[in-house]
């Protein structure tokens, strides 16, 4: 488990143009500066923010990649959820506890 | 002199970023004007500057080199990191007061070691607060960050050093300072869990806070904070600071647990200050 040069490479790709724009140009390279375990590596060449999530990646960290992404926002919560159904809980990091997370919003609901 | 405010309110990327998905759009509002009413005490007090006490959500800090406390003595500073259009706040350089910020920090020091920093990005956990309290940035900002986000995490009892440290040092100054804590009380924010509030948990901790109850605020543990209030609930840090710092007793101007969509319970307060 690698999760803390996972959440390294989202947290220098979040603040850092430069790391935004290898990831669309040299991904590859970029992954490779960090010490990652292939299921993490493949999470992020796939954007899988469920797996990520599992992985532990704090939502802190997640939430900016996933609006990186384009991903808007109740779609970021589903995947989330989603990634839970079907890699299990949350296996390191703060959220071990956490639950799976039915919707808390009323406005979430009118979609 | 010359403590003159302080104050807390809540932070969240949602009360700006998700402003135009709110229902209930009076409470947001209602919100938004009890802010207003917060910047104009502020201004009110005549303050010279403004300590933002934050917890920060890994803009700058991470568990590289995690400083449990850190105050900015930067000559500006620039925010939001996050994505603008996400958070609709546009990007800008926001004035420091380098020299006060020193002044206070060898203060702090003589009890509690704090990291600082002259170079900062701020994220939403400062730029809400900012966008409300001082929405031309003409005000100096010296940011103050406790970590709530990547344990281990400092203890209840050193927040409350750290408070009463910041509390000495503004009063060793011949400026006049406001200070506001920054956090959410239960919330599990950017979670499959977003929106959730524990609005008795939060309720019971305005209580304690309201009264100024040393005890009963470093009462909790982690471990129950995480099981009642979520891994946000961490950030109650940053107003127990502010209970320190302050010494008297506060006023709750605003609570909701009604804009989850806000992904926090919506807090305003004030306090009085003891000499
Ligand atoms: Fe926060």
């Amino acid at each position: 488990m690698s999760l803390y040069y996972l959440q390294k490479f989202l947290f220098q790709l979040n603040r850092d143009e430069l790391a935004q724009e290898r990831y669309g140009s040299d991904l590859d390279g970029l992954l490779g500066e960090f010490d990652l375990k292939e299921e993490e590596a493949t999470a992020l060449r796939e954007g899988d923010i469920g797996l990520l999530y599992v992985l532990g990646v704090n939502g802190q960290i997640l939430m900016h990649y996933a609006a990186f992404l384009g991903i808007e926002w109740f779609d970021y919560l589903d995947m989330m959820r989603k990634g839970i159904d079907k890699h299990g809980p949350v296996r390191a990091g703060v959220y071990t506890m956490t639950g799976g997370g039915s919707s808390f919003t009323e406005e979430e609901k009118h979609r | 002199m010359s403590l003159v405010y302080a104050g807390v309110l809540s932070h969240a990327p949602g009360i700006t970023g998700r402003a135009n998905l709110v229902d209930n759009v009076a409470k947001r509002d209602e919100f938004y004007a009890n802010l207003d009413t917060q910047r104009q005490q502020i201004k009110d007090a005549g303050a010279e500057a403004l300590v933002v006490i934050a917890a920060e959500h890994f803009g700058n800090f991470f568990m590289d080199n995690m400083p449990a406390y850190c105050m900015g003595i930067g000559e500006f500073y620039e925010g939001p990191i996050e994505d603008p259009e996400w958070l609709k706040i546009a990007r800008t350089k926001i004035p420091g007061a380098p020299d006060l910020g020193r002044r206070l920090v060898c203060e702090v020091m003589k009890t509690v070691d704090t990291a600082f920093a002259e170079e900062w990005k701020f994220d939403h956990g400062i730029m809400v607060p900012l966008n409300f309290l001082t929405p031309n940035y003409d005000l100096p900002v010296i940011p103050v960050n406790i970590n709530c986000q990547g344990p281990p995490l400092t203890p209840l009892h050193r927040v409350w050093a750290f408070g009463e440290a910041l509390r000495r040092a503004c009063d060793s100054v011949p400026e006049r300072i406001a200070v506001v804590g920054t956090g959410g009380i239960s919330h599990w924010p950017a979670t499959p869990d977003s929106g959730k509030i524990n609005e008795e948990w939060d309720r019971d901790f305005l209580d304690r806070l309201m009264r100024n109850d040393k005890d009963a605020l470093l009462a909790y543990t982690d471990e129950a904070t995480y099981r009642d209030a979520g891994q946000g609930g961490f950030e109650i840090r940053t107003f127990i600071a502010i209970a320190a710092a302050a010494g008297g007793k506060g006023e709750l101007q605003f609570y909701t647990a009604e804009l989850p969509i806000f992904a926090v319970g919506c807090t305003v307060a004030s306090f009085d200050l003891a000499a």
